[in-house]
């Protein structure tokens, strides 16, 4: 059950894994920031195509994300139904136009083109970066994470802090499943059969010893880390740190083509979305 | 100054593991409402504690690492308006510190009353006026359904923080000395 929960870095070796954690976690943010404000469908589409070529090359088996990619049509449908039925004319007051499909647009049901791209628009928008984040996920380790996320200016504080976070995940993760299995020996319901309230009691039970047992782990942390002179200097070092390759300049030069491109069309399209009805 | 560099390392680490508690707790205890991508949070209760022991940075930071890890393991990509949301929040709760002064192992009636009052507001402003209008502006969603969802989203988490985020904070007090509770023998 752990493993269908948690994806996690598994070694290969492939172009992808040999790229520097900066590199992918650059690319990562700046075509999920760009995606996230154009609204033109080629250019997401494209993105799109890009990132699945990524992932396909990148050899990661779909056992390892089948999970992850049921959640998430799950999540993209139930979301696209209630963008539809809390506004279904929200595509023809986008563009201006409207070719109807069915209704007309002076009821509140009805159908039009400008609503279908619409609403393919949002379904790209939540499913365009999901290729790139597993492969940052599963091609990254989590050590080089920190030191990439050092790397592209974060305090090194910080980067510590999300290393700590990711390498507790686990830990936390194994407290919470025996303190749950302990009080549910002891009857306390958690599951689906029992109500809201003596789920949220089961719950109460539950988490209570799994905060203050981990208040005590973040002392103990902290004075091991206190101990070896953590945050005595300005800088550190990282031991799985990677230097630039030529692969990753052009990786680079790749994503700052593709981040220009995305910026173009926003001049070409006078705004975010692209209008093919105009 | 050497107080303030061991403080600085603990702030380190509870940035790294209360984001790991709050990843967790985000994961397996959820409680669904209905309405998507909200529930019950339990991880939300869990900040005022967090806030009230180590300060806005850490519980800020802790927030939106966990939710953003959340995010990244289960939809794939993080949401970033309420992620960002959900990390002031974390600040604005840790803002509440001194007030709360919770180390002093004395936790009056008035004081949870008024730090109650304070994160009700608090999560009024993030979530029904800042995270939606973000939703707006950024993912162009419809605003009636990022309303609801954000107005949903307020009375959960309140509700959370009223409930659990209390008696942890109860409890915790608990924990701790009183100070002045040692007299001197006459």
């Amino acid at each position: 059950m752990a493993k269908q929960l948690f994806v996690g870095y598994n070694e290969r070796n492939t172009f992808l894994h040999r790229l520097s954690g900066s590199t992918k976690l650059i690319g990562f943010v700046s075509l999920s920031i760009i995606g996230m404000v154009t609204f033109d469908t080629r250019f997401l589409l494209g993105v799109l195509i890009f990132s699945i070529i990524l992932f396909w090359k990148s050899q990661i088996k779909f056992s390892e994300i089948s999970f992850i990619i049921k959640v998430i049509i799950g999540f993209a449908a139930f979301n696209l139904l209630l963008v539809y039925l809390f506004a279904p004319g929200y595509g023809i007051s986008i563009y201006g136009t409207h070719h109807m499909i069915f209704g007309n647009p002076k009821h509140y049901f009805n159908l039009s083109t400008e609503e279908l791209l619409y609403l393919f628009n949002v379904l790209l928008k939540y499913t365009f970066a999901v290729p790139l984040a597993l492969i940052f996920l599963l091609t990254t380790e989590p050590s080089e994470f920190a030191a990439s996320l050092n790397k592209v200016g974060i305090s090194y504080k910080i980067s510590y802090s999300v290393e700590i976070a990711l390498r507790y995940i686990p830990n936390v993760q194994r407290d919470y499943r025996t303190i749950s299995l302990a009080q549910q020996a002891r009857g306390y319901e958690i599951s689906k059969k029992a109500n809201l309230i003596t789920r949220a009691k089961g719950a109460i039970q539950i988490i209570l010893p799994l905060i203050f047992t981990s208040l005590d782990r973040i002392e103990v942390v902290s004075q091991a880390m206190s101990l070896r002179r953590f945050g005595r200097h300005n800088k550190r070092t990282w031991y799985m740190a990677r230097r630039f390759k030529s692969a990753d300049y052009i990786a680079l030069l790749m994503i700052l083509i593709i981040v220009v491109v995305g910026i173009g069309l926003f001049k070409v399209n006078n705004g975010r979305f692209w209008n093919p009805f105009k | 100054m050497k107080k303030k560099d061991n403080n600085s390392v603990q702030v380190v680490v509870a940035t790294g593991i209360g984001a790991a508690i709050i990843f967790v707790l985000m994961k397996f205890i959820a409680i669904p409402t209905g309405i998507s991508d909200t529930q019950v949070n339990v991880a939300e209760g869990f900040l005022p504690l967090l806030a009230a022991i180590y300060g806005p940075v850490a519980a800020g930071l802790a927030m939106f690492i966990g939710h953003a890890l959340n995010d990244f393991v289960t939809y794939g990509s993080p949401w970033w308006t309420w992620v960002i949301v959900d990390g002031l929040v974390g600040v604005a709760f840790g803002l509440f510190k001194r007030q709360l002064d919770i180390q002093s192992g004395s936790l009056s009636v008035a004081k949870l009353v008024l730090f109650n009052v304070y994160q009700v507001v608090v999560n009024f402003i993030g979530w029904v006026l800042l995270a939606p209008t973000g939703d707006v502006l950024i993912y162009h969603e419809p605003a009636s359904k990022v309303y609801l969802q954000g107005i949903t989203t307020w009375i959960l988490n309140s509700a959370s923080v009223a409930i659990i985020g209390t008696i942890l904070l109860v409890l915790y007090a608990k924990t701790r000395t009183k100070r002045g509770s040692l007299k001197k023998e006459k």
